[in-house]
């Protein structure tokens, strides 16, 4: 140790040198700035948990009023896109060709049956299994139109309908229910993922491979003051990216933002500085950007993607998976951010994401020096 | 001429295979993602935290209740005495759903008043929230048609049997898993091809493959070969797993879902050539593949299906070849599905590889000339 304390002026130079650096290469931008764009927009647009427009078929064996009525029932709601035939069997090569996702099939004597004392009109509803969540809501949709229907049937005609239990549901935060509000903030999560672990990993990797790591090395610069040099401008990169999505996600998505700008820096800031040891990390280790990239891939955007709730829910998972779930950062920033947009800031939860994701950020530092004193 | 394209092919899957960390990087990913993938890729919703606040404490309430702690969906209930408790288990994420049954509910249903009870969701999770609605609704409903309730001689007039093709439990790992086998081979066509322009160009060996006898088709067939290899043998791997592990039914034909894969790599593998022949380092490269990578997967309906997308964004799906292969897929796995709908899903898979190809011919001479 030659050199006992940290010099601001180096530290100065090798944060202007990785500045330079960043600004020169292309993919750094793509990766801060045009990457989050398109993953904003395709959460934004493209990947949809709101069911419109289900394709469904509707087996019409026999054309009465009531029958019609039903069809007619169907056609009104939102949430289905009716196609009529009278056979079945077409209806079925539909369904295996994937056509459409769901038959409703209304019998003969469908009429007859309703107004037997000791009978119900049996409809059958078949759904295309191969997509189980699709079949779940074409099964939930068709049940609540055909109550809703036959309720209003009881009212017009005058019959009692006997006293049933109902329920009237309230949705909080996110009133409109649209996916959305929840998905653009959660694939913020990815972004810094990115732009933390898979940039930083590529470019440390990168300076190992070209055997640049070893010429600062061997320059009076101390580790810490590499590490600085090499963190601080990505940590900016980051919020700087931070600023942007938040700025489309709230401007273009109109994704309410109820929470405080400050609680969303801070956040953000504790889990940049973890990710971006994690990046660290992997790239001293490996020292190719290949193997890099990948081990980056698994550590750092496929927990994000898979294992943090942003789109798949967490308490689903066998309990070994939602164990696994702890142990990566995203969780934490992904249940942060949610709560920030949508529904403010509320303390107990935010401090002890918070706290957590600090608490990522001082394990990986202290694992990377040891690693990069080794390394010498 | 066939020589030095074998000669290529040997050496270009050498050069993936021989690297331990290279090797590794190939297959761990993979294999690690298909574990992920298959537990945690569900829209599912099970074990589910409820909070219950009953004002009531009738006979009907209590009922329901009994009923919500049968079901196997819900894990926990959690009953709590305030709409300020309730509501704070909700804000806190330690229930995703609270419901709540006012004090006359028993009361109000006795006397032929049907009551409701309220459901209180969490938008912060809008998918989940409404099929616990729906679970809830469910119960309802039974609870609705096996208890006969004084007030009407009245009776429901329709009954409804609900019925589950081709997956009948609605396992969502009969979905996943087959799924998988598309992102599989997409993964390591994509990585193989797109990568190794790059890493020769890096490593200086590129200059010497121009300088060999072998002419730009010859160099381009050593690439893509290896691609198709590799990535229908991981595709292999993760059929036996599917069928053997995972117990999933295979009841279509294997020749028909090989040909549509071998179709499908051809139009990912042109894609793959020309990031490589476009991109100086194999960092870019990785992000190429990267920027094509999100959206076919997220826009081919295994995240979502494409018909939630909005209708001016739908028709961009018909340029992506996952989305049709995710059909097949699915279909010759679960479905049986007949040959006349493979074909039609096959074909627009040929027209875009086709398409890439030729595009990634014409890069891959212009970079050589």
């Amino acid at each position: 140790m030659n050199h006992p304390s940290m010099s601001l002026r180096r530290l100065r130079s090798l944060i202007w040198k990785e500045a330079l650096q960043i600004i020169s290469d292309p993919s750094s931008i793509l990766i801060a700035f045009v990457l989050p764009v398109v993953l904003l927009f395709l959460f934004g647009y493209a990947v949809s948990l709101d069911i419109t427009g289900l394709k469904i078929g509707v087996a019409l064996e026999e054309r009465t009023a009531e029958s019609e009525s039903l069809v007619a029932a169907l056609r009104d709601s939102k949430y289905f896109d009716v196609k009529e035939s009278l056979d079945r069997r077409g209806l079925e090569r539909d369904l295996v060709s994937g056509r459409i996702r769901g038959i409703v099939i209304i019998p003969i004597n469908f009429s007859r049956k309703m107004v037997w004392e000791n009978d119900q009109s049996p409809v059958q509803v078949i759904a295309d299994g191969s997509e189980p969540n699709t079949a779940n809501f074409v099964q939930n949709y068709v049940r609540s139109a055909i109550g809703v229907w036959s309720q209003r049937r009881a009212m017009e005609t005058g019959t009692d309908m006997p006293s049933q239990v109902g329920e009237e549901s309230r949705v909080w935060f996110n009133s409109s229910l649209e996916s959305k509000n929840f998905l653009v903030p959660g694939s913020i999560a990815i972004v810094l993922t990115l732009i933390g672990t898979l940039l930083t990993a590529l470019v440390v990797a990168r300076e190992w491979e070209r055997g640049t790591m070893e010429a600062l090395m061997a320059t009076p610069v101390r580790i810490q003051e590499l590490v600085l040099g090499k963190l601080i401008p990505y940590f900016c990169l980051g919020l700087g990216s931070m600023a942007f999505c938040t700025l489309v996600a709230v401007g273009i998505f109109r994704v309410p933002l109820r929470g405080s700008l400050l609680s969303l820096g801070l956040i953000t800031s504790a889990f940049l500085a973890g990710s971006l040891g994690i990046g660290l990390l992997v790239s001293t280790l490996s020292k190719s950007q290949f193997v890099a990239s990948q081990i980056a891939l698994v550590l750092g955007f496929l927990p994000a993607l898979q294992l943090s709730g942003f789109l798949f829910e967490i308490s689903s998972t066998p309990p070994p998976i939602q164990g696994l779930t702890y142990l990566f950062p995203a969780r934490y920033l992904v249940q942060a951010l949610q709560t920030i947009f949508l529904a403010g800031d509320i303390p107990v939860l935010l401090w002890t994401n918070g706290f957590v994701l600090a608490g990522f950020a001082a394990l990986f530092f202290f694992l990377t020096a040891r690693v990069t004193h080794k390394r010498l | 001429m066939l020589n030095r394209i074998r000669a290529l092919i040997v050496k270009e899957t050498l050069a993936v295979l021989r690297d331990p960390r290279n090797r590794a990087a190939l297959i761990l990913p993979p294999l690690l993602q298909l574990m992920l993938f298959a537990f945690t890729a569900t829209l599912e919703v099970k074990n589910i935290n409820l909070a219950v606040l009953n004002e009531d404490y009738g006979q009907v309430s209590s009922e329901l209740i009994q009923r919500f702690e049968a079901s196997r969906n819900f894990r926990n209930i959690r009953f709590v005495d305030s709409s300020a408790a309730l509501r704070d288990l909700v804000d806190r994420q330690t229930a995703i759903v609270g419901v709540h049954f006012q004090a006359d509910f028993s009361r109000l249903f006795y006397a032929g008043r049907s009551p409701s009870m309220e459901i209180l969701l969490d938008g912060r999770k809008s998918n989940a929230a409404q099929i616990v609605q729906g679970y809830i609704i469910s119960i309802i409903d039974q609870y609705n048609s096996e208890t006969t309730a004084p007030g009407a001689q009245a009776r429901k007039e329709v009954s409804i049997t609900a019925r589950n093709w081709f997956n009948p439990n609605l396992d969502y790992i009969w979905f996943t898993v087959p799924s998988l086998i598309v992102i599989i081979t997409l993964q390591v066509s994509m990585n193989v091809t797109s990568m190794s322009v790059a890493r020769e160009r890096e490593m200086g060996t590129f200059d010497q493959l121009l300088v060999s006898p072998s002419g730009p088709l010859e160099i381009m067939a050593g690439k893509t070969i290896p691609a198709f290899i590799l990535a229908l043998a991981e595709a292999t791997i993760f059929l036996l797993v599917a069928v053997f592990i995972f117990r999933i039914p295979f009841r279509g034909s294997l020749p028909l879902l090989y040909g549509s894969l071998i179709v499908f790599v051809a139009s990912i593998v042109g894609i793959g050539l020309a990031i490589s022949s476009i991109v100086a380092t194999q960092q870019q490269a990785l992000l190429c593949i990267f920027t094509f990578m999100m959206p076919a997967l997220l826009m081919c309906g295994y995240t979502t299906p494409i018909e939630n997308m909005p209708n001016w964004l739908q028709p961009f799906t018909y340029a992506n070849p996952l989305r049709y292969m995710m059909i097949i897929v699915k279909g010759v796995f679960l479905k049986s599905m007949p040959i006349a709908d493979v074909i039609g899903n096959i074909w627009p898979m040929a027209i875009i590889a086709i398409f890439t190809l030729t595009l990634a011919s014409w890069f891959f001479r212009r970079r050589l000339a």
